[in-house]
Formats: C-alpha cells, structure tokens, sequence
C-alpha cells in the first residue's frame, strides 16, 4: 500500500547517484581561481556607472515627457489668458457709450449696412432661432444671411451688453466682455463679433455622442467574435485588417465622408442638410472603430483561457460563455478602449470640418449641420489676427479639450475602479 | 454493487497526426473513485478531457473509438456536447474562479440553465458551498470577489461551482497539485464525502494522494493505458514491471 520513499541517503546504496563533480573545481581537485569565493573584498560594493547612467537618463526622459504635456497646456492657456483680463475694461467703456439703445425697440433708424463677411463665416443661419429666441436690438441690422433682404428679421445677441448698433462703429477687440462666451452664437468675424462658446460645446458633444453610439457595440462585438468566435486564421486577417484601418488618414475618411456617405446617407434618411451632425459622427466613429477594436480585443485576449473553459465545462454555450464571462472580465480594458475612442473623435478636426457642415447651430437635432471645438480652431486660426480676441478664444478653446479629454479620464477612471468593478466583479476583501 | 457508469471501447485520441491515446478500454464505475495516474506527457489528461469532449475545443483532433456513459456513446453524432458537460463537471488543474462574486461564481451555471428565481439560487449557492465544504469559511461574504479567497478555498468554490449544476460525474485534473497539504487534506476528505453521490475520476501526480483517495487505478504511459485494477492492487503488487517502476518513484 504504502509507496516506498528514496531518501538522498539510500541513493547510493541503489546505485542510482551518479559522480558528482564540483563546478568550482578541476579534475585534479584544484581551485579554480575564477570561481566564486565569499570574501570581504569579493562582496564588497561596486558601483556601476553605466548602470547609474541609464537610470537617470530614463528617469529624466520620464520627467521630460511629463513636463512637455503640462508646458503645452500652459502654453495654450497662456494664450488664452488675455481674454480675461485687459479687454473687460474696453468693452466696458464702450458699453456706456451705446447704452441710449431701448430693448424691444423694433423701428428705429432704418440704415442698413449689409456686413462684409470673410471667407469662413457660417452660411446657413440659424433662421428659426433667430427668430424665436430673440432680444430684439434697437437698430435694425441686416440679417448676416444672403439673399434675405427684409429688415424685420431681427438680429439676435445672445448677452445683453450690446446693442450692436452699426452706429458705434466698434472693431472686434473693443466689444468683446467674458459673459460672452456663454453666449449662443458663434460669430467671431462679422461686424459685431460673437464668441458663444454653447454651440460650439454642444455641437461637439453632438457628434461624439453619435460617432460613439456608432463606434463602441460595434468595435466591441467584433473584437468579441475575433476572441470567442472566429476560427484562427480569419482572427489572423481580421485583426490586422482593422488595425491598418487605425492608421488610415483622417483626410481620406473625411472626403470619403463629403462625397460618398454624405449622399447616400441622405438619400436613406431623407434630411434637408446634406452635411450634419449625423454624417461627421458616423465617419468619426469609423475612425474610431480600429482604436477601440484593438485594444478590446488586447484585452479579451488577456482573459485566461481557464475562464471560458470553466464556463463551457459548466454546459453554457458558446455565446453564453462569450457574453457572461468574456465580456465582464474585460469590462475595465473595454472602458479604456471607449475612452480612447471618445478621446479621438473629440480631437478629430480633419473629419470635423470636412463632413459635419460647420455651421454652429445650437439645435438637438441629429441632422442639423453643427461645428465642432476642433474644427473651429482647425478653420479659424489660421486667419486670425495674432494676439486678437478671437485668436485668444481659439487658445481658450483649445485649453478647453484639454480640460474635456482630462475631466473624461478622471471621472472614468474614478467611475470604472468604484462601481463598475464591484458590481461585476464583487467586493475586493 | 458496482455499478459500471464508463466504459471506453478502443479509444484513440489524435493531435493532428500526433497519437496521444492509444486504444484505450476499461471501465470506471459508479460511487467510486478512479485515479489515473502516470508522467507527463502520457495522455492521462487527455484522456479526462475526451470524458466531457473538452477536447472538441483543440483545432486539428480526433477521436476513434467509443466513450460509453451509461450505455450510451458520447462521440455519437445526435449528442448535444452543452447538454453532456452540464451532466459532467470538471474541476481544473489550476483554479479558475469568475472574476465575479463568490455568489455569482455559483450562480453562472444555474443562470445559463435558465434559472433565475432568487430562492432557488440562493438554496443551490448554499448546498453547493456546504458539498463543497466551504460554506462556514464564506457565508458572510458571499458578494465578495472570488478572487480574494486563498488558493485552496478559490478551488473548493471551483468544486462547488461545477456542483451547481447537479452533475453526475466529476473529473478532476490534478486538483490539488498547487495547494499546501492542508488544503490538499480538505480536498481529499471532499473527494470521500463527493464520492457517495457523483462518480469521480481524479488525474494525480500525487502517488500518496491516488493511495489515499481512489478506489480503482489506472496507470497510463505513452498514450497507452498500462495497467488498471483495484488501487490497493496496483501499489502494492502490480503485474506489470513498469507500474511498479513508477509507483516507487525509480522511472519516469
């Protein structure tokens, strides 16, 4: 019954213990000189320069890199700075200057002076906004729209400081105040200039909503059929097929977008505006697609084969097995892959301004045309004057995806560790 | 008394062109337990995986011969394999919990058997963990992950997990061979108490553990079923040379 053991010291006795020889000695039994001895000086501290060396330089490169990131912010907000500081009091003094102006005053002094408009200024107004939501202004502005010619379409102000009377004369930089910014129009190059950044804001939550409904079940069912499904080689085709997708330039997605989708998509859901929000969120999200299919499907993979086979051992099928235990043990990979989806589509400028009609409306409606943060930096800055408001504003939007994308991480990252995990992974004891 | 649950008729087992079983027969019979024993690389685990068509999961195998439980060939072609491995539960060399709750960790296979009744979970996580002996260590923290349990209480939730959905047949692939011998010694004790309700065939490495806990034994080499018979039989007096070899510990 009970197994017989081999002790070292019954080896020799069964002649199984070969001859052993030292390593540290030759055949005639001699200290070899280079063997290892344990010695004071043997032991003693060595220092390695080369190895100090690149210590330090890895460290100084990981500082290097970090100080870049943090310097780029400061440099755009820099930029940005002056906005809240000198041009207040300017706009100030002329406020009093304009203040004779009545609110709901509709028939005043009937000059119209049609405004000269530069090349990039919005074409399609926002008709029925202007409209509805009206202050009305004391003199009558012509309409920033062509072909328009009543006056009694009134000019809307999204703040209240302005009377925007074509009397005062004021250059750009005079009317700016910082409420502004909260306004409702974006209108940084006509006559009156308005910098309300909540088209603008909202325009791009807009389309990343839509680009990453799109993107996200997508991406991440196909990276669950290239895990849990898909035979090997055709995992082999898929994954760097779409991967290449990744590296594909926005530039072409967007034309792809202008000519093609633009059009087909219309002639399938019948909108008016041909380029829209609809439009530029789909051809973002496929931008975005690689870079969420790839690092899922990193993560699927990271999952230990012994899970599914725990669970098909159990009887669950295979997409019982793909859904409730694949998906949520990769549930914290799946969220940074969302995350870095809506990073993308947040900065993404080429598609922006290509496909999504640019034009700030504030609307709800998937299918109005919208501009994006991106964009609006991407189209403006080149043709702004240097040091002026509008050039500040552009900064102050640039500092302002920086602070989405930050806050975005933050607040996953808090969200994913608290409750995310618990609930699908239980309590950590 | 011997109830016969398995029998293997001529059972070969390919990778690729690789043959990793070799014409395999014996039977294993029900409310005992049969321990296969034997070195790396002998098809022991294979043959385990062939019992609830894990294998079927490997591109490139196959299978001849025929695996009978209860009288009826498994390889048959109208076998449905989901329905097969919820009759036969498997427990893994290393232990494998969900990185989910201790609770859902039971929960899983009664769930995709269509049971979602909150009594009824909560009767079979409670006599799944009591089978399994690990009820006391884990009752007042059962939404807690899984993934916090020690070594050996991560495989007993393992064992009551497969128990959840009320198999007839265990296997076991090397159970105990990351634990310290307490934990080995808690499973070995649940193998005695298991064995009066399901069938279990256990691969060991543990010549000890196979003495101890199994009551037939079949020793496999080279893809080749070597000997089998009554487990006191083959520690004590095998026919064969090369079992006793193996056994005291001088081949492999």
């Amino acid at each position: 019954m009970d197994t017989k053991i081999i002790f070292p010291e019954d080896r020799e006795s069964l002649n199984l213990h070969e001859t052993e020889e030292s390593t540290a000695m030759d055949p005639q039994g001699q200290k070899d000189p280079n063997a290892f001895v344990f010695t004071k000086e043997s032991l003693k501290k060595k220092i390695r320069p080369s190895e100090f060396l690149s210590e330090k330089l890895i460290t100084g490169v990981a500082f290097l890199s970090i100080a870049i990131i943090v310097l780029i912010f400061f440099f755009v907000f820099r930029e940005a700075f002056p906005i809240f500081t000198q041009k207040e009091k300017k706009s100030e003094t002329q406020v009093t200057a304009v203040i004779p102006e009545k609110y709901g005053d509709t028939s005043s002094g009937n000059t119209v002076k049609p405004e000269q408009y530069g090349a990039e200024t919005p074409t399609p107004e926002n008709k029925e906004e202007g409209k509805t939501e009206i202050k009305n202004t004391g003199n009558v502005i012509k309409p920033e729209r062509y072909g328009v010619p009543e006056d009694s379409i009134q000019e809307s102000t999204g703040e209240e400081e302005y009377t925007g009377s074509e009397i005062s004369q004021l250059t750009p930089a005079e009317t700016f105040h910082l409420s502004s910014l909260f306004g409702k129009e974006w209108m940084p190059v006509s006559e009156r200039p308005r910098y309300g950044l909540i088209p603008l804001i909202v325009g791009t939550l807009k389309v990343t909503l839509i680009a990453i409904l799109f993107a996200a079940p997508l991406a991440i069912l196909a990276a669950l059929f290239s895990v849990a499904f898909a035979p090997h080689w055709l995992r082999e085709t898929i994954k760097p097929a779409i991967e290449m997708l990744a590296g594909f330039p926005s530039v072409v997605i967007g034309f792809f977008a202008l000519t093609i989708m633009a059009t087909a998509l219309q002639a399938v859901f019948g909108y008016e505006t041909r380029l829209n929000a609809f439009v530029g969120g789909i051809a973002m999200a496929l931008a975005a697609i690689p870079i969420i299919f790839t690092v899922t499907e990193d993560s699927m993979n990271a999952i230990p084969e012994t899970y599914s086979e725990a669970s098909l051992a159990l009887g669950a099928t295979r997409w019982q097995t793909a859904f409730f235990v694949v998906l949520p043990a990769a549930t914290p990979g799946i969220f940074a892959a969302v995350l870095l989806g809506i990073g993308r589509i947040f900065g993404e400028t080429m598609i922006a301004l290509m496909a999504t009609g640019n034009a700030a409306l504030l609307s709800a409606n998937p299918f109005e045309s919208v501009r994006t943060l991106a964009a609006t930096i991407g189209a403006e800055m080149a043709e702004v004057v240097f040091g002026d408001t509008h050039y500040s504003v552009l900064f102050l939007i640039g500092a302002l995806l920086f602070v989405f994308t930050f806050a975005l991480n933050a607040i996953a990252e808090f969200y994913v560790k608290g409750k995310l995990m618990k609930r699908f992974q239980g309590k950590l004891s | 008394m011997k109830e016969l649950k398995i029998e293997t008729r001529n059972l070969s087992f390919y990778y690729g062109n690789k043959l990793a079983l070799n014409s395999v027969s014996f039977n294993m019979y029900a409310n005992h337990v049969t321990a296969l024993i034997g070195p790396s690389g002998c098809g022991k685990s294979t043959f385990l995986r062939t019992l609830n068509r894990m294998n079927d999961l490997i591109p490139g195998t196959r299978v001849d011969g025929e695996i009978l439980i209860d009288g009826l060939n498994i390889y048959d072609k109208d076998i449905d394999v989901v329905n097969l491995r919820k009759k036969i539960g498997m427990v893994f060399q290393r232990s494998n919990p969900f990185a989910k709750s201790i609770y859902d960790n039971i929960t899983y296979g009664p769930k995709i058997n269509g049971i979602h009744k909150k009594e009824v979970l909560d009767e079979i996580v409670e006599s799944s963990l009591k089978k399994a002996a690990i009820w006391e260590e884990v009752k007042d923290r059962l939404d807690h992950s899984a993934l916090g349990l020690s070594g050996g209480q991560q495989q007993r939730l393992c064992i009551a997990r497969a128990l959840s959905v009320n198999p007839e047949i265990l296997l076991m692939d090397e159970p105990a061979s990351a634990l310290d011998p307490i934990s080995t010694g808690k499973i070995e004790e649940l193998i005695f108490e298991l064995k009066k309700t399901f069938t279990i065939i256990i691969v060991t490495h543990n010549m000890q553990q196979a003495a101890r806990v199994s009551d037939y034994t079949a020793f496999f080499y080279m893809g080749e079923m070597v000997e089998y018979g009554k487990t006191k039989k083959i520690f004590t007096t095998p026919d064969k040379k090369q079992t006793e070899e193996y056994i005291t510990g001088r081949f492999g």
